[in-house]
C-alpha cells in the first residue's frame, strides 16, 4: 500500500522547476511541469551522487547540474550519456494546496 | 631505460587512484559559492541564438580562410590565410568540443551533437571517450589518479608542454589510440570511466574516423599534394597553439587534490579574439563550479560571484608570468603549488579538508 507524504505546498515550486525533498534519510526531487502538473523522482543523480534538485528543469527534461545528464522527470527514463540508468519516479497528488508523494 | 620514480602517480588504475577514492577525494561533494535560485535559474537558460551565430561566424571564416589558402596554394601568401584556418580548426575547435560536450552552447539537442560531432574530429578526440573522460574531469578535477585530464602532471614536463604547442604529442597519441580503438581494443584506463555499454561506440567512432583519414591519404597521393592534409587532419598540428596557450592557464601551477574550484583553477581576462576562439572557458573557475552555465552567461556568472573568488589574472601574459615561475619550482619541488589569495568578502578556504603538507608547501 502506498505511503503518502506530504513534500510541499504546491506554490513553493515554481513552475518548469525542481525543489528538494528529504524524508526518512531519502533525498527526492518534486517537479512542476510547464503544464503546472507535478511529477517526483529520486533525489539524486543515478551517474553519481549530485543532487537534481540543483539542476536545470527544461519542459520535461530535467539536467542534471555536475554533468548535464538528462532525464524526462514524467518518466524516469535517461535520456543519453553520461546517464545511463533511469531515475525512480514516484506517484504524485495535490490535495489542498499541498504535493502528496507516494513512497512505496 | 625507465623513467625516474615520481612521488605522485597519475595512473587511473594506480596507487594514488586507490588512495583517492580511500581518502574521500573521489566523487566527493565540491565548494560552491551561494547564489539564489531564481539567479540560478536565469544563468543557466538556454539559448540557441549565440551559439548559432558564433558557430556561423567560426565555420564560415573557416571557409573564407581555406578558399583564400586553396586560391594562393603554390605561393607564400596562402601561409597567413592557413594559419588563421588552423587555429580555427585546431583551437577553436577545443572549446566547441568542450562547449557541445557539456550540451549547454544551444538549447537544440542536435545541434550541440552536431557541432560536438564536427569538433571532436577536428581535435581528433574520440567523441565517446572524451565526453566521459570530461565528465571524470569535472567529477574529480585534478585529483591525481582520478582525472584524466590533468594538462601539467607535476614535476611538469615542460618538453612536452613545448612540443604540444604545436599537437604533436597529443596527436601521437591521439593516432595510437584511434588505431587501437579501430581495432576493437578498449583500455584498461578507458574502461574506468566509459561504461561498458558505450564501448562499442568508441570503436564504430574510431573505424570511421580511420576512413575518413585513409581517404584524405589517398586523396594527396592522387593529387600529388599536400593541401588535402592541409585541410584535413595537419591542422590539428600547425593550429593547436591558441587551445594549448589559452588551456594550460586552467589548472596549471595551482593545488592538486583539493575540493574547491578556487584553489585549483583560474580564471583570465582575455582579449575579445581570444574569448571567442576560447569560448569564454578563461572563466574557468565559474565553469567548473556551476557546469550547467552556458558559456554566453559566464561573464554575468563571473559577475555575480567574484566577491567570493580569487582575482583574476588579468590577461594571458599576466596569467603564463604567474605559472612559468611555479612550473620551474615544481621541477625542484613538485608538492609546491600557487595558492591564490581570495578577497575578505570570500568565505574562506576549508583547510580542514586540504592536507596540511599541500597547505604548507604553497606561498
Amino acid at each position: 500500500m502506498s505511503n503518502w507524504i506530504e513534500a510541499c505546498a504546491a506554490d513553493d515550486i515554481d513552475e518548469e522547476d525542481v525543489i528538494r525533498f528529504d524524508h526518512d534519510g531519502r533525498t527526492f526531487a518534486i517537479y512542476r511541469s510547464p503544464d503546472d502538473e507535478y511529477f517526483a523522482t529520486d533525489g539524486v543523480c543515478t551517474h553519481e551522487q549530485v543532487h537534481l534538485a540543483d539542476g536545470l528543469v527544461m519542459d520535461e527534461i530535467i539536467e542534471c547540474p555536475k554533468h548535464n545528464g538528462r532525464f524526462d522527470y514524467r518518466t524516469g527514463e535517461a535520456k543519453g550519456a553520461p546517464v545511463c540508468v533511469n531515475l525512480r519516479t514516484y506517484p504524485v497528488k495535490v490535495e489542498a494546496g499541498k504535493v502528496l508523494i507516494a513512497i512505496g | 631505460m625507465n623513467a625516474a620514480p615520481t612521488i605522485r602517480d597519475y595512473s587511473l588504475i594506480g596507487r594514488d587512484a586507490q588512495a583517492a577514492v580511500a581518502n574521500g577525494l573521489a566523487a566527493a561533494e565540491w565548494y560552491h559559492t551561494d547564489l539564489a535560485r531564481k539567479q540560478m535559474k536565469e544563468l543557466m537558460k538556454r539559448s540557441d541564438g549565440p551559439a548559432i551565430r558564433d558557430t556561423l561566424v567560426w565555420l564560415g571564416c573557416m571557409m573564407f580562410f581555406a578558399g583564400l589558402g586553396i586560391a594562393l596554394w603554390g605561393t607564400w601568401w596562402c601561409v597567413p590565410f592557413f594559419l588563421a584556418y588552423g587555429v580555427l580548426y585546431g583551437s577553436a575547435s577545443d572549446s566547441r568540443w568542450h562547449e557541445c560536450g557539456h550540451g549547454t552552447a544551444f538549447k537544440t539537442r542536435w545541434m550541440n551533437d552536431a557541432v560536438y560531432q564536427i569538433a571532436s574530429f577536428f581535435m581528433m578526440r574520440n567523441p565517446v571517450t572524451w565526453r566521459w573522460s570530461h565528465a571524470r574531469h569535472h567529477t574529480d578535477t585534478v585529483i591525481v589518479g582520478r582525472d584524466p585530464e590533468i594538462a601539467v602532471m607535476r614535476p611538469p614536463d615542460l618538453l612536452r608542454l613545448v612540443l604540444n604547442f604545436f599537437g604533436l604529442l597529443d596527436v601521437w597519441h591521439a593516432l595510437g589510440d584511434m588505431g587501437r580503438n579501430a581495432l576493437g581494443n578498449v583500455s584498461a584506463e578507458e574502461k574506468t570511466f566509459i561504461p561498458e555499454q558505450e564501448q562499442h561506440k568508441v570503436v564504430r567512432i574510431a573505424r570511421l574516423w580511420v576512413a575518413i583519414y585513409a581517404a584524405t591519404i589517398a586523396l594527396a597521393i592522387y593529387m600529388g599534394s599536400f593541401l588535402p592534409l592541409v585541410l584535413i587532419g595537419l591542422p590539428r598540428l600547425y593550429g593547436a597553439w591558441h587551445h594549448v596557450l589559452t588551456g594550460l592557464l586552467q589548472h596549471g601551477g595551482l593545488a592538486d587534490n583539493v575540493t574547491d574550484h578556487r584553489l585549483n583553477s583560474r580564471t583570465v581576462y582575455m582579449n575579445p579574439i581570444s574569448g571567442f576562439i576560447y569560448w569564454n572557458m578563461n572563466y574557468h573557475v565559474e565553469h567548473h563550479m556551476f557546469p550547467m552555465v552556458p558559456y554566453h552567461a559566464l561573464p554575468k556568472l563571473h559577475e555575480a560571484i567574484k566577491h567570493d573568488l580569487p582575482a583574476p589574472n588579468t590577461s594571458i601574459w599576466n596569467g603564463y608570468r604567474e605559472m612559468i615561475p611555479a612550473f620551474i619550482r615544481q621541477l625542484r619541488n613538485e608538492e609546491y603549488f600557487l595558492k591564490r589569495q581570495l578577497p575578505p568578502t570570500a568565505r574562506p578556504y576549508r583547510e580542514e579538508f586540504h592536507s596540511d603538507a599541500i597547505a604548507a608547501a604553497a606561498e
